[in-house]
């Protein structure tokens, strides 16, 4: 063969036509599949949405929207006059529930993560991290019922003498505390440890005490990841349907005596959903315009979230 | 000496004139000194002359006797003895794995921060004993600084990376004039002097690495330890660097690990050559140090074999 008319390189002009091989039919499969597994989810999210939002415009089609944002007075089971849609101490109630969880679970997250992340010996760590981490897979109903049979009874009104009703704001509060605790202890202790120690060694090198250089450099470096930890936790608390069902009680309370019986949206709608109740009327409904709004809170919670993760991430190379 | 032409005739220059005149701004055309000829593979030659040799009277700022460092039961630096002196450049040369590291880390006490490592034998600052038990690490490193391979400014603005050793030393003072005295000492004021605020992660990485010493000099060190602090940088933030050094010398001494030739021919006054060792009976492997004399004549006419063989490019 005369090379003149061939590439620069000569030899044989190579073969690169594509050819079908079972190999690359059953890639093209695969990727089907994931299309699909991926279509599925955002139908699914799609699908919930709507239908909650079809039920919600019906919702308000009965009730007025601002009775219903407005009103001080949340008693939609109720009958005759008594019936009431203002939902602000569901909503008030979820958040005073959830601030009692952060109080408890927060400074005990972040000081057990600090811990494990700049002073535990790595024999410490090995035990702390796994029991902390047991602590989060506890279920929900177990942690209601520990709230209900032994926070409520033994440690309010036996050890500390709190005069609490049995369904009350502080032991579903603590319940919570607990069971976000793990979430924020174990995303902070990531972000912490994910500091380069480049920045821990900058910072001795300068003549940093171990507090200064915990406190002043690694905190704040890690600062995005703890608060996207924060926010999870928050989102987990505010969305917490069982501890709150079984230990908080079932009335919707304007108040912020913790002794008293509160009640936050995810467990009115478990309770309403479970009751006696006629499907389409307006006592059904409520689930969903209670729903929404409860989805509407998270998802304003979650973007915050985002802009301030955004906002405060520094790249390490 | 902003410009990329100028810079490794200004690197020179201002080792012959420091060499020559001991101290002071660089004389143009005073380029009688060797700080380039003596790089690998010139001729021995026709260094000397115009330079004066560093003077070895100067004060000692450590002494260093039989210093051994242990990473847990394995040795990493073995039997180090000798003398950095005042106000002078000392460089530490010699291939990876040698122990430069972990030798410039025991000068301040950095390897506190390595839960196995141990030291023995003693290095002595100003006559005082780094590792007695009464010494607190803290106060070592507030008197002697310490450069990184790797930029490592704090996530934070350029002024609050300044401020941060004075602040959490308690200086007395005024921040502004502590953060801009230590950027004009660091040859960086008048680059970022209209973004003070701005983070320090927007910078260039030389500006980012020229940022780190001058937030080491803002604690007014006494001596800075530089850890290989141009080796991810390009040729011209080097020069830079390397003018900065000889400025900073007239105040401060500057202990250097650099695994450039060149770089060090050319900045410092004194250097140490190490070199690994391998124990025959149990295989490990430490550093030891071969040679240390004036720079010059560790690359015109070093005494040890294994350190002609490595400045000159056959080894390492």
């Amino acid at each position: 063969m005369e090379a003149a008319s061939d590439p620069p390189g000569g030899g044989p002009r190579p073969n690169l036509t594509r050819v079908r091989t079972p190999r690359s039919v059953g890639e093209s499969a695969i990727k089907v599949l994931l299309f699909v597994a991926a279509l599925i989810s955002v139908a699914t999210t799609v699908g919930i949405v709507v239908s909650l939002a079809a039920e919600t415009i019906e919702f308000f089609s009965q009730v007025g929207i601002f009775e219903y944002l407005l009103g001080t007075k949340w008693t939609p089971l109720a009958g005759g006059d008594q019936k009431s849609f203002g939902v602000l101490p569901l909503i008030s109630g979820t958040l005073y529930l959830t601030a009692l969880g952060l109080i408890v679970a927060v400074p005990l997250g972040l000081g057990s993560a600090v811990y494990l992340a700049e002073y535990a010996s790595p024999r410490a760590r090995r035990v702390i991290k796994p029991v902390l981490e047991l602590l989060a897979g506890i279920p929900t109903i177990v942690l209601g019922y520990f709230a209900l049979t032994f926070i409520t009874p033994v440690l309010l009104q036996g050890i500390l003498g709190i005069e609490v009703q049995i369904f009350n704001a502080l032991s579903a509060g603590l319940a919570l505390g607990v069971l976000i605790l793990p979430v924020v202890a174990t995303l902070a202790d990531d972000s912490l440890r994910a500091v380069p120690a480049s920045l821990r060694e900058g910072a001795f090198g300068l003549g940093a005490s171990k507090p200064q250089v915990v406190l002043r450099v690694v905190f704040p470096a890690a600062l995005s990841g703890i608060v996207a930890g924060l926010v999870l936790a928050a989102s987990r608390a505010i969305g917490e349907t069982v501890v709150v069902l079984v230990a908080g009680g079932a009335s919707a309370n304007l108040g912020i005596d913790p002794r008293e019986s509160f009640q936050n949206m995810a467990a009115f709608i478990a309770q309403t959903a479970r009751g006696d109740i006629a499907a389409q009327s307006v006592e059904f409904l409520t689930i969903f315009a209670v729903g929404t709004t409860l989805f509407v809170m998270t998802l304003i919670l979650n973007a915050i979230s985002i802009r301030f993760v955004r906002r405060f991430q520094q790249v390490y190379e | 000496m902003k410009q990329v032409t100028e810079r490794p005739e200004s690197s020179s220059e201002g080792r012959s004139a420091e060499s020559a005149a001991g101290a002071g701004p660089v004389p143009a055309g005073t380029q009688t000194g060797n700080g380039r000829t003596t790089g690998p593979g010139t001729d021995p030659a026709a260094a000397g002359g115009g330079t004066a040799k560093p003077s070895l009277d100067t004060p000692p700022v450590f002494e260093i006797e039989n210093l051994n460092v242990r990473y847990g039961d394995k040795l990493a630096v073995h039997d180090v003895s000798f003398g950095i002196e005042e106000r002078r450049i000392t460089a530490l040369i010699g291939a990876s794995g040698c122990g430069k590291s972990t030798f410039i880390r025991s000068l301040n006490r950095m390897n506190d921060l390595i839960p196995s490592a141990t030291v023995d034998g003693s290095v002595r600052y100003h006559g005082q004993d780094l590792y007695a038990s009464e010494v607190d690490a803290v106060l070592v490193r507030k008197r002697i600084g310490m450069v990184f391979q790797k930029p490592n400014p704090f996530p934070k603005s350029i002024y609050d990376n300044i401020a941060f050793g004075p602040r959490v030393l308690g200086m007395d003072g005024d921040m502004d004039e502590i953060v801009e005295r230590a950027l004009r000492r660091g040859a960086l004021w008048d680059e970022v002097k209209d973004r003070l605020k701005t983070n320090a992660f927007g910078m260039s990485g030389g500006q980012q690495q020229r940022l780190c010493i001058a937030r080491a000099l803002a604690t007014d060190p006494d001596v800075i330890l530089m850890d290989e602090p141009a080796s991810a940088l390009d040729p011209i933030s080097t020069g830079r660097i390397e003018d900065l050094m000889f400025e900073l010398k007239e105040r401060v001494s500057i202990v250097i690990v650099t695994h450039n030739m060149q770089q060090a021919a050319r900045v410092s006054d004194m250097t140490a050559f190490f070199t690994v060792v391998v124990d025959e009976a149990s295989g490990h492997r430490h550093g030891e140090v071969v040679e240390y004399d004036e720079t010059e004549k560790v690359f015109t006419n070093p005494s040890d074999e294994r350190t002609e063989a490595y400045v000159t490019g056959r080894v390492g």
